[in-house]
C-alpha cells in the first residue's frame, strides 16, 4: 500500500503541528511528510479543505459479543466505528459472559483481529467485579495482563464504599483506571428519564441529577484515600463537572467523559416519549448542557465518548417505561461535536481532537500517536465542513437506535488508516 | 366544528373551544341518560376495543356503558402484568385486535405514554383511559363538567388537588384542563408527593391543608394508595390522615361550602370521612354519572373525524 495524502491540514496535538502537510505512507509507516510531496506509484488523495488527525479513539462502546449478537457484533461494531472514524475503541464488559477473565479477553481480540482486517484496535475495559455484581474482586492482573485498559462494572455501578476502595487500591498497582458509571441506585429506583419539570409533566418516574453526584462526591473523597485513577463514564450535571473540578484542583487523578447526546439534548427531547430518547444517565436540562459545554471548554472534561448502546428494533418498539436505556453513537459522535461545539465555538478543530485523540489515550495509558516519519500511520482523515444528514438505514452498526435520525449535521470522518489498512468512507 | 385532534390522549395543548365542545355535548348525552330508554344510535356499526393493562373497574364500566349507549359494539379486554412479561408487545397486541376491523381503541395502562405510542402504530381512535401517572383526560372532563353543573362556571373558581399528585393522572389532567378552562388551581400534599417544579404547570403547592383550605371553591381529593406509599412517602395513615384528611370538623374550621369531589375509589377515614364523602356539598356520585355523559361525549365526537 503505497498512499499519499495531499493538500489536507494536518493537526497533531502531540507534535503541535497545526498546518499544512503532505504525508507519504506505505506498508502502514509513515515515511515522508512535507509540503508538495509528489510519489510515483502511489494512490494519491486530494485531500484539499480536509484534515488528516491522529486516529481517534471511543473509549466507552458496548460491542455486545459476546452474549448479545442481536444488537451488535464485534465486527458491525468495528465496521462502526470505523465509519464514524475511529482507530480504537473501548468495549465495556457487560457482555455475557461478562469480560471479568481472561478468556473472554481472548475472545474478543481473536474477533477484532478477523474484522476489517483488524483496522480498528479493540481494547477490552475488564470488570471491577465477578460478574459485575459488586460482591467479589475480578482477576484485575490476569484482566491486565490479558489486555484490559481499564476496568468498570459500567452499567452496574460499584454501590458498595468497601469495594470502591479495594478496586481503586488494587488497579492502582497496574496503573490502569476505574471507570465508574456513577448512579446510586436507590435514588433511581424505578426511574426512566431526568427528575425535572419535563419528567412531572410527563408523568414519568425519574431519576434525579444527585445519584450521579453523590456517587461521584463519595468516590472522590476514596480516591483522595486511596490514590489510584478514577474516571467518571458520561458525566450528565453541572453538579457533578464541579466536584470534578474540585478534585483536579487537588491534583487527584480524576478524569471524566461527556456523551454527544448530553452536549446536544435536553430532557424536553422525551417529550415525544421516543425511546430512543432513553439512555442513562438521562438527558438532562439546558443549564446541565451548557455547563458540560463549558467543561469542555475549559479542559474540566478531556474526553468525548459515545457510550454507543445498540439495541434492536423490536426491544426499542415498546412503551418508555419498558424500553432497555441506550443508543447508538459511533457514527454521529463526530458530526454532533463539531456542530454542537465548533461552529459554535466551544471547541476548535485541535481541542475537539484532543478530546478524540490525545487526551483518552493518555488517560487509558496507551502510547500516544505520533505523526511523523517513521512511525506507524494511525490517522483519521475527515471534512470538518462537510454537510450530511444522519440517515440511520446507512448506518453500519446492526442497531438503529439512535434520536439523531434526519438531524443535519456538520462534519463528517472521510477515512481511517491503522494497523497497515486503509478505508475510506463511501 | 369538530374536535381538533383524532386521538384522546391527554388536555396537554387541548385548545379551550375543544374542551367546551366536549362538555357542551356531554350536556345533550347527559339528558339521554335522564331517559327511560338511554340508548342512542350514532356509533351503530361502529367497534369499540376496551384494553386495560391495568386492574380498573369504574372507568371500565363507564367506558363500556358509555359505548353501548351509543349502540356501538364493544370488546373487551383486561389484562396486568408488563407485555413484556407476557410474551407479547403492546404493539402486536394492539395490531392484532385492530386485525378484527377495530374502529377505536379505549386504553389504560400503566405506562406513561403508552397511547401515546399506541397512536403511532395503529390506524384507529386511541382514547387514553389512564396512562400511568401521566394523564386520565376523561377523568378530568368529568370533574370539569360536574364543578360546571354544580358551581355553573369553571373560570377564577379555586380548585384544590389533595394527595399524592406526583403519582396521579387525575391531578394532572386536570391542571391542564382547568388552566386552559381560567380556574386557579392549587395542589396540596406532603413535599414527597408534589413532583418537582410543578409550579411551572401554573399551580400553587401547599404543604398544610388548613392554610388553603378557607379560600378553595372544590377540593378534589385523591386516593392514597395505602399498600404502596405508607413508610416511605409519608410516616403512616394516622399521620396522613391528621394532616391532609378532609373532616367535617377541619370544613366547619375553614367557614366555607366547599364542594368536595373524589375519582375513586375512596379510602374512607384516611383521605375523607363519610360524613364528607356522604355530605350535602359531595358531588362524588354526580360524579359517576357525569362520566358516562362525558365519554359518550368524546367517543361521539371523535367517531365523526
Amino acid at each position: 500500500m503505497q498512499v499519499l495524502l495531499k493538500g489536507a491540514t494536518l493537526i497533531d496535538p502531540v507534535s503541535g503541528h497545526d498546518g499544512a502537510m503532505d504525508l507519504h505512507i506505505a506498508d502502514g509507516v509513515i515515511q515522508q511528510l512535507g509540503p508538495n510531496l509528489s510519489v510515483s506509484r502511489a494512490q494519491v488523495f486530494d485531500l484539499r479543505g480536509k484534515v488528516v488527525a491522529p486516529g481517534f479513539i471511543d473509549m466507552h462502546v458496548h460491542l455486545r459479543e459476546p452474549g448479545f449478537e442481536h444488537k451488535e457484533t464485534i465486527r458491525t461494531g468495528v465496521e462502526a466505528a470505523a465509519a464514524g472514524g475511529f482507530t480504537a475503541v473501548c468495549c465495556m464488559p457487560n457482555t455475557n459472559p461478562a469480560i471479568d477473565d481472561e478468556s473472554v479477553i481472548r475472545f474478543i481480540q481473536s474477533k477484532a483481529g478477523i474484522a476489517l482486517n483488524g483496522l480498528v484496535d479493540v481494547y477490552p475495559v475488564g470488570a471491577v467485579t465477578v460478574g459485575r455484581k459488586g460482591e467479589q474482586l475480578a482477576p484485575l492482573a490476569e484482566l491486565a495482563a490479558a489486555g484490559a485498559v481499564a476496568f468498570s462494572d459500567d452499567g452496574e455501578p460499584v454501590q458498595s464504599a468497601e469495594m470502591v476502595r479495594r478496586a481503586l487500591e488494587y488497579s492502582g498497582m497496574f496503573g490502569r483506571p476505574l471507570i465508574q458509571h456513577a448512579q446510586d441506585l436507590p435514588l433511581t429506583k424505578g426511574g426512566v428519564m431526568h427528575e425535572g419539570f419535563t419528567a412531572t409533566e410527563l408523568g414519568l418516574p425519574g431519576m434525579p441529577g444527585i445519584a450521579e453526584e453523590v456517587m461521584v462526591a463519595r468516590d472522590v473523597r476514596i480516591v483522595e484515600f486511596t490514590g489510584g485513577r478514577y474516571h467518571v463514564a458520561h458525566i450528565s450535571t453541572a453538579g457533578t463537572l464541579e466536584l470534578v473540578r474540585a478534585a483536579k484542583a487537588r491534583h487527584l487523578h480524576v478524569s471524566c467523559e461527556v456523551s454527544p447526546h448530553h452536549f446536544t439534548l435536553t430532557d424536553e427531547a422525551v417529550r415525544t416519549y421516543d425511546t430512543n430518547t432513553k439512555m442513562n444517565p438521562p438527558l438532562r436540562t439546558r443549564d446541565d448542557v451548557e455547563a458540560l459545554k463549558e467543561g469542555l471548554r475549559d479542559g474540566s472534561i478531556e474526553v468525548i465518548a459515545t457510550d454507543h448502546a445498540p439495541h434492536s428494533f423490536d426491544e426499542k418498539q415498546v412503551e418508555f417505561s419498558s424500553a432497555p436505556f441506550g443508543i447508538v453513537g459511533l457514527e454521529t459522535a463526530f458530526g454532533l461535536a463539531v456542530t454542537e461545539l465548533v461552529r459554535k465555538n466551544v471547541l476548535s478543530l485541535y481541542q475537539l481532537i484532543q478530546k478524540f485523540s490525545t487526551n483518552p489515550r493518555a488517560i487509558l495509558g496507551l502510547p500516544a500517536i505520533r505523526v511523523s516519519e517513521g512511525e506507524k500511520a494511525n490517522l483519521t482523515m475527515f471534512d470538518p465542513a462537510a454537510e450530511w444528514v444522519v440517515d440511520p438505514s446507512e448506518f453500519k452498526t446492526m442497531s438503529k437506535n439512535t434520536p439523531f435520525g434526519g438531524y443535519k449535521l456538520t462534519g463528517r470522518a472521510l477515512g481511517v488508516i491503522n494497523n497497515g489498512q486503509i478505508l475510506w468512507t463511501e | 366544528m369538530p374536535l381538533q385532534s383524532r386521538h384522546l390522549l391527554g388536555l396537554d395543548g387541548m385548545p379551550r373551544q375543544d374542551l367546551q365542545l366536549i362538555l357542551d355535548t356531554a350536556v345533550s348525552f347527559r339528558e339521554v341518560l335522564e331517559r327511560p330508554i338511554k340508548k342512542v344510535p350514532p356509533l351503530q356499526g361502529k367497534t369499540i376495543a376496551n384494553m386495560f393493562f391495568e386492574n380498573s373497574t369504574r372507568t371500565r364500566l363507564s367506558f363500556e356503558l358509555a359505548e353501548r349507549r351509543l349502540s356501538a359494539d364493544v370488546l373487551g379486554f383486561q389484562s396486568t402484568g408488563s407485555s413484556v412479561s407476557k410474551g407479547e408487545t403492546l404493539k402486536d397486541t394492539a395490531r392484532n385486535i385492530e386485525a378484527m376491523k377495530v374502529d377505536m381503541v379505549v386504553m389504560r395502562h400503566f405506562a406513561s405514554g403508552a397511547p401515546h405510542y399506541l397512536s403511532t402504530v395503529i390506524e384507529g381512535h386511541v382514547i387514553n383511559a389512564g396512562d400511568g401517572s401521566h394523564e386520565h383526560p376523561t377523568q378530568a372532563l368529568l370533574d370539569m363538567y360536574t364543578i360546571r353543573e354544580k358551581l355553573g362556571r369553571l373560570e377564577d373558581l379555586h380548585v384544590c388537588i389533595v394527595g399524592d399528585i406526583a403519582h396521579s393522572r387525575v391531578a394532572r389532567s386536570n391542571i391542564y384542563g382547568l388552566r386552559t378552562m381560567g380556574a386557579r388551581v392549587s395542589v396540596c400534599g406532603p413535599a414527597t408527593m408534589i413532583p418537582r417544579e410543578i409550579e411551572r404547570m401554573g399551580v400553587e403547592v401547599h404543604h398544610h391543608l388548613d392554610d388553603v383550605l378557607p379560600h378553595v371553591d372544590v377540593l378534589n381529593v385523591l386516593r392514597i394508595q395505602l399498600e404502596r406509599d405508607a413508610g416511605r412517602l409519608f410516616p403512616s395513615i394516622r399521620e396522613y390522615h391528621a394532616m391532609y384528611g378532609i373532616t367535617r370538623a377541619r370544613l366547619e374550621k375553614a367557614g366555607r361550602a366547599v364542594t368536595i369531589m373524589h375519582p375513586g375509589p375512596i379510602n374512607r377515614d384516611v383521605e375523607l370521612s363519610s360524613d364528607v364523602a356522604d355530605g350535602e356539598h359531595s358531588v362524588i356520585l354526580q360524579q359517576v354519572l357525569n362520566g358516562v355523559a362525558v365519554r359518550m361525549a368524546v367517543l361521539y365526537l371523535l367517531s365523526s373525524k
